[in-house]
């Protein structure tokens, strides 16, 4: 199956380019060098960079994190000043969310998403290439305010206002919190279309919708979440950034605004957005738990349907995030009973994945310790969630430590402990070499530890009134012991991290010496499996046709007539070789690079200079006729064949060629 | 999604055909109708919240000229049909007639547009600006999101007759110009909920 992208407009036309007009433009032609990467639109190789980058980003966020366990190891502490505390931790929380969780998850979702439907790349592979890089751009836009911006964010991750308005927050940490996010904004809803696309329209022959892998439907959820979520952050970022920069009134409670539009906007985003932060993970390890019980996963349509449930309820509890405002007794009522509810499908996946395992052969390796650890420390934070919904308690919580240990537990020790696991899965799949197991084990437990004795803590410190975000307390209300605590498990952390990059690096040099992993290491049961790690460029050699669920699993299992599962072939046997050297493969493009380039100027200018705009603007605009007028497929390429693409538009269709017209057109 | 999970399972098919039948670019178009739809809801539900905050400044409500809003209004929903005659002459191969439509439709939209900047300045004139209160500020945020609405597609139908002009776009590119008719549609019907919105339904 070709690569189906066709250009949204008109089939155009470079002429040869013997003298490269274009310069340093000129179109790539694929291959291994630093400039292959920047102008790639492999979705293997897009997956990666945001992995890397999102992993440069955690170690960002990390150093944040123990800056603040720093500041709060003992009462009374001056090592950060009350102004830069609240910008550390500000920015802690954004990017830990938006250039960490939120990327490495999307690693996953660039990496597998193709791999595991069958398909040989995303539905539109430059547009996957411009997600990466408009999502860097915004990441570096936002870190950069520390420079230019006179310091971070200072308004906490939500920016209630009327604290986020000029008056309160007078540096320009806010205005890069609002453009950043835009930023970053519009990457991941480019990038939730392209991979909703992907699924709905490019799965192999026999992959219906009821055979994809878990991992597959909860990310495609996540897409749903992200499409429709991300919008209305878009729209509270706009009002902010034009109070601030074009004074208008959308927050000024002098001038008769409501402040609590802020909240609703912010939290109906908000609250979908702790779904998708939390769903990869739960694909992740409903992949990670069947495979080391060798048993298919526990009830599959209600692993499904239960994370299809948790999308849609995902959106109607987002004011149990707002239980002190005001908002009245009815709406407490209602989305505390939809809170409730919510837990529901969420104990259904967790007493599912406990039922995949029960019976099965367990093998813990490091991927299963931390899928495991991410059902127990889920499953505390679930319960601690589900004491949220409870209004009157939730009263006495708000904005105390109690909040910050629950969605710690939920997004760290459910979301990031995975993704962790994740990693160490797939690790060979992506970079053809293993983990070291042994210090990989030793990394889970560090982190585990270090979690526990990191977050635990601050359950105690919120029920004995400590609040979250002040900066330092003082001796004598019995918080230094949990405190100090606290602090030495966030160095725990600190370690893990340190010996994950440890175990990265070793384990690589190691690997010369160790024999291939071969294409299934763990014996697995979805279709990447099926191809060489590391997975050769254009995936598949012939697209497979799936018959089945864990459809891998089936062409290397049997039953025989006991119903006992037997070995009906070898994995050398059913693996593909990655040999195919007849794949048509789309062109690379520096385009997506350019108008990402244009993003922040244009920030920079609706913040500093109304000039800088036009040139941001002039590279996006560019960029963009650019790419509508570069073919899909570049003319110079070489490829061995001519692979047109069907025009789908009804009958008498012709076919678009492209680049197959005479006219010369200098874009 | 009902609808594909539904497709039968064929093991021989098309490799070009999608298992939805639509096609990608469709189908991405669509979805991003939908995200669309939560911008203007937000919007929209700021508007309704905000339409008479202020400090006793003049509000929009107190000034709206609607005969004169709802002609262009008019001029807007009647772009819709020369975008369907437009993607109906292509799919008929009639490439000069097409085009003509499209510059029709884009002069269309441009007509709108230009009522919208008339309707701003004279709101200014009578002392309803950006900053003036809640109500002004939502007002022109709600309004002017669609207006630069409108300007993306006229920026597209023109990118459209100008490559129709150099013989670039032909029969078979006939899903391009209904994807971007998508779009438009989807512009004008948005632009029928705010006008009732904000226009009709009386202030208090």
């Amino acid at each position: 199956m070709a690569i189906i992208e066709q250009p949204l407009a008109i089939e155009s036309s470079e002429a040869p380019l013997a003298e490269r007009p274009l310069g340093a433009l000129t179109r790539p032609q694929g291959g291994n060098g630093w400039r292959d990467w920047l102008s790639t639109v492999d979705h293997k190789r897009i997956g990666v960079m945001y992995g890397v980058a999102s992993m440069f980003f955690f170690i960002v966020g990390g150093a944040e994190a123990l800056l603040i366990r720093t500041q709060l190891a003992f009462p009374d502490q001056g090592f950060l000043s009350a102004q830069i505390y609240n910008e550390i931790y500000t920015m802690h929380g954004l990017t830990m969310v938006f250039l960490f969780v939120m990327p490495l998850a999307a690693a996953f979702a660039n990496y597998l998403i193709p791999l595991q439907i069958g398909a040989r790349d995303v539905a539109f592979p430059r547009l996957n290439a411009l997600s990466f890089w408009v999502w860097l751009s915004g990441a570096v836009f936002i870190n950069s305010s520390w420079l230019v911006g006179g310091g971070g964010a200072d308004c906490g991750w939500f920016c209630y206002s009327p604290n986020s308005g000029v008056t309160f927050s007078p540096t320009h940490g806010v205005d890069f919190y609002a453009v950043g996010l835009l930023i970053i904004g519009a990457a991941s809803i480019v990038s939730s279309l392209n991979l909703i696309v992907t699924v709905l329209n490019m799965r192999a022959p026999g992959m219906s919708l009821f055979r994809m892998p878990v991992l597959t439907w909860m990310l495609l959820v996540t897409q749903f979440l992200l499409a429709f979520a991300l919008p209305v952050i878009v729209v509270a970022l706009f009002l902010l950034l034009f109070d601030r920069v074009f004074d208008s009134q959308f927050f000024d409670p002098d001038a008769g605004a409501d402040p609590l539009l802020w909240q609703h906007l912010f939290w109906i985003f908000g609250h979908p957005e702790v779904y998708i932060i939390i769903l990869p993970s739960f694909g992740i390890i409903s992949e990670i738990i069947p495979t080391f019980s060798r048993k298919p996963i526990f009830g599959y349509s209600f692993m499904v349907f239960s994370g299809i449930a948790i999308g849609f309820m995902g959106w109607g509890v987002w004011a149990h995030h707002m239980f002190v405002s005001g908002i009245g007794p009815i709406s407490v009522a209602a989305f505390s009973l939809s809170t409730m509810f919510i837990a529901v499908p969420t104990g259904v996946k967790i007493l599912n994945w406990l039922a995949t395992m029960w019976g099965g052969k367990l093998r813990f390796t490091t991927a299963m310790l931390f899928a495991v650890g991410t059902v127990a420390m889920f499953t505390i934070g679930g319960l601690s969630g589900v004491t949220h919904a409870l209004a009157p308690a939730d009263t006495q919580q708000t904005d105390t430590y109690y909040i910050v240990a629950h969605f710690h537990y939920v997004i760290f020790g459910g979301g990031v402990l995975g993704l962790m696991g994740g990693s160490y899965f797939w690790w060979p799949k992506v970079f053809g070499h293993m983990l070291n197991e042994r210090r990989g084990k030793i990394h889970f437990w560090l982190m585990i530890i270090g979690m526990n004795l990191t977050f635990g803590p601050m359950h105690v410190l919120g029920l004995q009134g400590m609040s979250r975000r002040i900066d330092t307390y003082s001796a004598g209300f019995g918080f230094e012991l949990w405190n100090l605590v606290a602090t030495l498990g966030a160095y725990t952390i600190g370690l893990a991290v340190c010996f994950f990059l440890y175990n990265v690096w070793a384990s690589r040099r190691e690997a010369k010496h160790l024999p291939a992993p071969g294409p299934d290491p763990w014996d697995a049961r979805s279709l990447e499996w099926m191809v060489p790690s590391p997975t050769p460029e254009h995936n598949f050699d012939v697209i497979p046709t799936v018959e089945s669920q864990d459809e891998w699993w089936y062409r290397k299992y049997g039953y025989d007539e006991n119903h006992k599962v037997v070995r009906i072939a070898t994995i050398e046997e059913v693996a593909q070789k990655g040999d195919a050297d007849d794949v048509h493969l789309p062109s690379p493009s520096f385009w997506p690079l350019v108008i990402a380039a244009g993003l922040p100027l244009i920030g920079y200018g609706v913040i500093f200079n109304l000039w800088l705009c036009v040139i941001g603007g002039l590279l996006v605009a560019g960029g963009l006729y650019a790419w509508v007028l570069e073919p899909v497929d570049d003319p110079d390429a070489g490829h061995g064949h001519d692979d047109h693409h069907d025009d789908d538009g009804g009958d008498g269709s012709v076919m678009v060629g492209a680049g197959a017209t005479d006219e010369s057109e200098g874009s | 999604m009902t609808t594909t999970a539904t497709v039968a399972v064929k093991t021989h098919r098309d490799p070009h055909e999608t298992n939805t039948g639509i096609s990608n670019n469709k189908l991405a178009m669509w979805l991003f109708l939908g995200t669309e739809c939560l911008l203007f809801g937000g919007l929209i539900s700021t508007y309704l919240l905000y339409k008479t905050r202020g400090n006793g400044e003049v509000l929009p409500t107190d000034i709206f000229d609607i005969p004169f809003t709802s002609v262009s209004s008019f001029v807007l929903l009647m772009s819709s049909l020369t975008m369907v005659l437009a993607l109906s002459a292509i799919n008929r191969g009639e490439l000069e007639r097409s085009r003509a439509w499209l510059l029709t439709t884009a002069m269309l939209g441009g007509v709108f547009v230009g009522g919208q900047v008339y309707e701003f300045t004279t709101f200014v004139r009578e002392g309803v600006g950006f900053t003036t209160n809640p109500a002004s500020s939502a007002f022109y945020t709600l309004t002017g999101f669609h207006g630069v609405h409108v300007s993306l597609g006229i920026l597209m139908l023109m990118s459209l007759v100008v490559a129709s002009v150099q013989g670039k776009l032909k029969q078979s590119n006939a899903e391009t110009v209904e994807i971007i008719g998508l779009y438009w549609h989807f512009v004008d019907i948005v632009w029928i909920f705010i006008f009732t919105v904000i226009y009709l339904i009386p202030a208090e």
